[in-house]
């Protein structure tokens, strides 16, 4: 499960995209391409059907959790990573499979973390809410909300004083915006001009609370009271949001410091997969069905061949039988490695009873 | 007789109170829609004003409701998850805690934070199963931690009624509880007041929230060897030292089953005390989470990250056969 099929940009090899003003004595950092449109198409169908086959298995008692499925927002993390350069890095959240997807985790071992198994990207201990993967630069999920925006800061003021020139992405929903420790993690990125890029993928609901019943003033407001350059982005055109954040990661890179960009976007199905066993009508049908207008697969499929379309639907069917057959077969965890992986020195607690 | 489930009870306490008394309002995050059911119908029932959805904001919204203690309300906030009592543990033990000493006794802060869904959350990652009524007794907050419907009613019903800060932990695993119950029977339930599950002479189990009903079922298991007391202490500050004295006297041994990390859990605290202050017969043991544990990766490690049957059941009979001291 080596290659990187959700993310062209990392299997295709990389180009220098010319947004690379960084001290001298560093290393000029591979920049991302332009990504094409069949290759934003091929990594938001990944992400769907992705998502759908984790929600098999969720059905099927393979994945425990349950999932917050990101169905509806994968032009997103799909613009929006395919902005990056390998070695930038990602903060994402509780709706993160396709963070970590578009940003070039192994789809399999993703898969196989959800499921709880020791081949997955934490080996079983991040679990669908909590995962990270340090081969492709995704630095943690926290089940906190909001609160990655300052371990955002936190990432990118030491890469920053390393001389590397690296951004951090940090991913947050509309939920996050009116917790104090994000606006805090602001504040520091702003003060100290930190290359981060805040995205709020602002899904008009944190579970089942409407944003405009939570939020004074905007989200942009936010960012900009920190001296943030702050703007709302169509973030159902993965071609749009690639522009928006490809600019605001070129400011980052440059010393320019961060930026806000606040992605309007819906989720398809409940906040988390109980939804499909406990009905809770917080929002219109009509709304659900505008949106699904304009859904971000067919924005992209627009653009694209239909043939090619066809083939890479076809692909991407064939690689998901390999990541679920890869994740079902994989082993999970023995039980006397529990208390694996708790200290960096491998100190090993006292179990819970002395017999 | 009707059936009370603990959400039930839960639903019934909070709503009795909020009839009974105008200043009682509830607030938290997916209330209006009662996403755990303890505010079911309630929206419709008592309208906006006390029932109050709030923004993800817990830090701002405990000291909020800190506030409008002081001025005269007695707010119960819901909270979703575990951790989210860590996220504001300054605020509660900090800042409502400490505030009537503070001021000389002029003005106390009647807040009850209900966490309806303690304890481990089976896959939902490490940050969703922690279990920290320990720590608040450790501050001194009044704790409580009922196993049934009818304890979690009247605890629920004191709780509010208290004039402090009072936490009350609803054990996630006790939620599908059920009691036939007499509805007028339910009835307020005094703080640091303990209660004997099951009478026994050889032994007693301390057993706190949900492992009370682990313990009932290893005291069955147990029966032809020996005479099981489980007790349950059901607030766990302030703690009914003297139930404990009571029982002990008649046992002389001592086991502890509870869910809480063992170094520096309530675990820890109850076989101190009871060493220092009770005539045991035998050294006590205790049957707890490991030191530091994180529960909730992965089902299969979780199981060995929480205390168990088993464990309880060798742990009676270690100290059963005990020379003593
Ligand atoms: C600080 C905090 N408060 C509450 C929760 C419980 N919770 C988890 S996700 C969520 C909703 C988040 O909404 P949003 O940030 O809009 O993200 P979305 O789920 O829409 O992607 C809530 C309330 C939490 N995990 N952390
Ligand atoms: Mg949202």
């Amino acid at each position: 499960m080596a290659d990187n099929v959700a993310n062209p940009a990392v299997a295709d090899g990389l180009a220098v995209a010319g947004v690379t003003a960084v001290p001298a004595t560093a290393a000029v950092p591979a920049g991302p391409t332009v990504p094409s449109s069949l290759e934003l198409y091929r990594t938001m169908r990944f992400i769907r059907r992705f998502e759908e086959r984790a929600i098999d298995l969720v059905r099927a008692g393979e994945i425990f959790s349950g999932i917050h499925p990101c169905i509806g927002q994968e032009a997103v993390a799909a613009g929006a990573c395919a902005a990056l350069a390998p070695d930038d890095i990602v903060l994402s959240s509780h709706r993160g499979h396709g963070h970590l997807l578009a940003k070039g985790s192994d789809p399999g071992r993703v898969m196989a973390e959800m499921a709880g198994r020791v081949t997955g990207i934490d080996k079983g201990r991040g679990g669908s809410f909590h995962p990270s993967d340090f081969t492709a630069g995704v630095y943690n999920a926290t089940g906190t909300v909001g609160h990655g925006a300052g371990i955002a800061a936190g990432i990118a003021w030491a890469a920053a004083k390393a001389g590397e020139p690296k951004v951090v992405l940090s991913f947050f929903g509309d939920g996050a915006v009116t917790q104090g420790a994000l606006l805090e993690g602001f504040n520091l990125a702003g003060l100290w001009q930190l290359p981060v890029v805040y995205i709020c993928e602002n899904n008009r609901y944190a579970t089942t609370l409407p944003v405009e019943t939570a939020v004074a003033g905007t989200i942009t407001g936010r960012g900009e009271a920190f001296g943030i350059p702050s703007s709302v982005v169509d973030g159902q055109d993965a071609e749009v949001v690639h522009e928006a954040v490809a600019e605001a990661v070129a400011r980052a890179r440059s010393g320019g410091g961060p930026s806000l960009l606040e992605m309007r976007t819906y989720r398809y199905h409940g906040h988390h997969t109980f939804e499909m066993l406990v009905r809770l009508r917080y929002r219109d049908q009509a709304e659900v069905n505008a949106w699904k207008e304009r859904d971000p697969l067919d924005i992209q499929a627009a653009r694209i061949d239909a043939a090619a379309k066809d083939r890479v639907d076809a692909e991407v069917e064939l690689e998901l039988d390999e990541v679920v057959r890869f994740a079902v077969d994989s082993p999970r965890p023995d039980p006397a490695d529990a208390m694996d992986h708790y200290y960096a020195d491998g100190f090993r607690p006292r179990p819970g009873v002395s017999l | 007789m009707p059936k009370l489930s603990y959400l039930k009870a839960l639903n019934r306490a909070l709503g009795d109170e909020m009839d009974r008394d105008e200043s009682v309002f509830v607030l938290g995050e997916d209330v209006n829609f009662a996403l755990t059911n303890v505010t079911a119908g309630f929206l419709k029932r008592f309208g906006p004003d006390r029932v109050v959805e709030v923004p993800l904001t817990e830090q701002g919204f405990t000291n909020f409701a800190t506030g409008a203690a002081m001025a005269g309300r007695r707010p119960v906030i819901e909270f979703q998850i575990p951790f989210l009592l860590l996220l504001v543990f300054e605020q509660i033990t900090n800042q409502a805690n400490k505030f009537l000493m503070m001021s000389g006794g002029q003005r106390s802060v009647p807040v009850t934070y209900l966490m309806p869904a303690a304890g481990w959350r089976a896959g939902w990652g490490a940050q969703h199963s922690d279990q920290p009524y320990s720590m608040f007794a450790h501050m001194g907050v009044k704790t409580v931690l009922p196993a049934t419907p009818t304890d979690a009613y009247g605890l629920l019903t004191t709780a509010i009624r208290d004039d402090d800060p009072v936490v009350f932990f609803g054990p996630l695993a006790s939620l599908s509880v059920r009691e036939i119950v007499d509805y007028a029977d339910l009835a307020p339930i005094p703080l640091g007041s303990g209660r004997v599950h099951r009478p026994g002479t050889d032994v007693t189990v301390v057993a706190l929230g949900h492992l009370v009903h682990e313990a009932l079922a290893v005291a069955e298991e147990l029966a032809d060897e020996a005479s099981v007391e489980v007790w349950d202490p059901r607030s766990v500050y302030p703690f009914d030292w003297a139930g404990l004295a009571e029982s002990v006297a008649k046992t002389g041994r001592l086991v502890v089953f509870d869910d809480s990390n063992r170094s520096c859990g309530m675990g820890a605290e109850i076989l101190a005390t009871a060493a220092e202050e009770m005539r045991l017969v035998a050294p006590p043991k205790r049957v707890t989470r490991p030191d530091g544990a994180i529960v909730g990766a992965v089902p299969e490690l979780d199981e060995v990250l929480q205390p168990t049957r088993p464990q309880l059941a060798e742990a009676v009979r270690s100290v059963l056969k005990s020379p003593g001291w």
